[in-house]
């Protein structure tokens, strides 16, 4: 561990990346191109799809190489990411399926006149 | 029971001090990796009740680039350019921590500390940015009316853009004075701040004003913009109007529903205080860089090892961007 090589230039090219990433995902997020906005596609917009890949990019880019996960062991690295994963997929897939079924029961008895 | 134990070892238990290192990670490390995997499930909990609520009102949710639309020092439109910026604060402070880290695998204590330094400004620029964005969301922007069944309905002009209600409401002439308990009724509690306007002022200057229309928290889903109103319809709406609101806070949001403040409040509230613990727990890491604590240890892992939080934050912050703003 000591005298370790520096990795300046690698961390400043993710830091490239991850920036370049959020100027995208803000730019589209005010202008909202309604070729994208207003799709539908697997249960949302394609625009609501590419700002999540964008996220999970992100969150790669900070795990892998501002949190090192790339230079531990495979199993350290497969024990906290698959665990995380996997658990948030389940409860996100089974609370938003929950989630939609409430809001389709309920707008049908929501009031929007007097 | 010797037998039982891989590699049997007199001087040292399996984790005490870091002895033995599983899968290659120190005991404090390996400790700070459980502490960010629970501390994960912890924010995927709050996020995907968050989304639960999104999916209940999904034709009725506040939309995000409507609320946060504040620049510092500029008035008008802007949205989403204030938090892009401390996303990138955020996102800088995680470069500098990183090289921190990458300046004490090498063993060179000015520049750990230096960095240290700017990471722990990062932080702080951070969290003042949340706290102003907190008070234009605890301030509001336009006003709004409540009805009596707690929807929230909105002014609008011509072009369909929100105008606020000191803009075109003319206030009549009877005093409004705070509810107090010594020259009132002793159990009846004024809810907060007395409102600038009354229900009655709003109305009227609203019926004065026939270019401005009424805009309820409905989403019309083949356009995805919010439903506005004929007069006509208008007038039936206002007659159901029980309060004037301006601000958001944990009982009423003039941007619509309720819930999407209390979760922004209790969400992004909760991520500043990771912040805030992350900017104490730097400071002291930083002391303890510049007085030689690490340099006399032999290696900066401690340095590692707050970078992991650090980074950690930032990377919670990365999906609260996405589910509260672009989303």
């Amino acid at each position: 561990m000591t005298h370790a090589e520096s990795h300046t230039g690698l961390i400043w090219k993710v830091f490239g990346i991850l920036s370049l990433i959020t100027i995208v995902e803000v730019f589209l997020g005010i202008h909202k191109p309604d070729s994208l906005y207003l799709t539908h596609f697997l249960g949302t917009s394609i625009l609501n799809i590419i700002f999540l890949v964008l996220t999970l990019v992100k969150a790669y880019g900070i795990a892998w190489y501002f949190m090192h996960l790339k230079q531990e062991k495979a199993g350290l690295r497969r024990a906290i990411v698959w665990t995380a994963v996997f658990l948030i997929c389940y409860l996100a897939t089974l609370v938003l399926i929950e989630g939609n079924y409430l809001g389709d029961i309920l707008s049908s008895y929501t009031k929007w006149n007097y | 029971m010797e037998a039982t134990i891989a590699t049997p070892d007199v001087n040292k238990g399996a984790w005490t001090g870091g002895g033995k290192e599983p899968l290659g990670a120190s005991y404090g490390k390996m400790m700070m990796w459980f502490f960010i995997v629970s501390d994960a499930l912890t924010f995927s909990g709050f996020l995907v009740s968050y989304g639960l609520m999104r999916f209940k009102f999904f034709d009725s949710w506040p939309i995000a680039d409507e609320v946060f639309t504040h620049v510092p020092f500029t008035h008008g439109h802007y949205p989403m350019y204030y938090v892009a910026f401390m996303t990138f604060i955020l996102i800088f402070s995680s470069v500098t921590m990183v090289l921190a880290v990458d300046a004490g695998h090498q063993m060179k204590k000015s520049k750990v500390s230096l960095y240290m330094l700017l990471t722990i400004i990062g932080g702080l620029i951070f969290l003042g940015s949340q706290a102003w964005e907190w008070k234009n969301f605890i301030g509001g922007t336009y006003g709004a009316l409540q009805l009596q069944d707690g929807k929230i309905v909105q002014f609008v002009n011509a072009e369909g853009h929100q105008v606020a209600l000191k803009d075109f409401v003319v206030k009549s002439n009877s005093e409004r004075v705070p509810h107090t308990r010594s020259n009132g009724l002793w159990f009846v509690k004024d809810a907060g701040a007395v409102p600038e306007f009354t229900v009655s002022d709003v109305v009227k200057s609203f019926k004065a004003n026939p270019e401005i229309n009424l805009r309820t928290e409905q989403v019309d889903l083949a356009t995805k913009k919010k439903v506005i109103l004929s007069r006509a319809e208008a007038n039936k709406f206002l007659a159901k109007a029980t309060d004037v609101v301006k601000g958001a806070n944990l009982k009423v949001n003039e941007y619509g529903k309720t819930l999407f403040a209390d979760f922004f409040f209790f969400i992004t509230g909760f991520h500043g205080f990771h912040v805030f613990s992350g900017i104490m727990i730097n400071i002291i890491i930083f002391f303890n860089v510049i007085i030689g604590t690490y340099e006399r240890r032999g290696h900066y892992e401690m340095i590692e090892k707050v970078g992991l939080y650090w980074h950690f934050v930032d990377l919670v912050w990365v999906f609260v961007f996405t589910f509260f703003y672009l989303v």
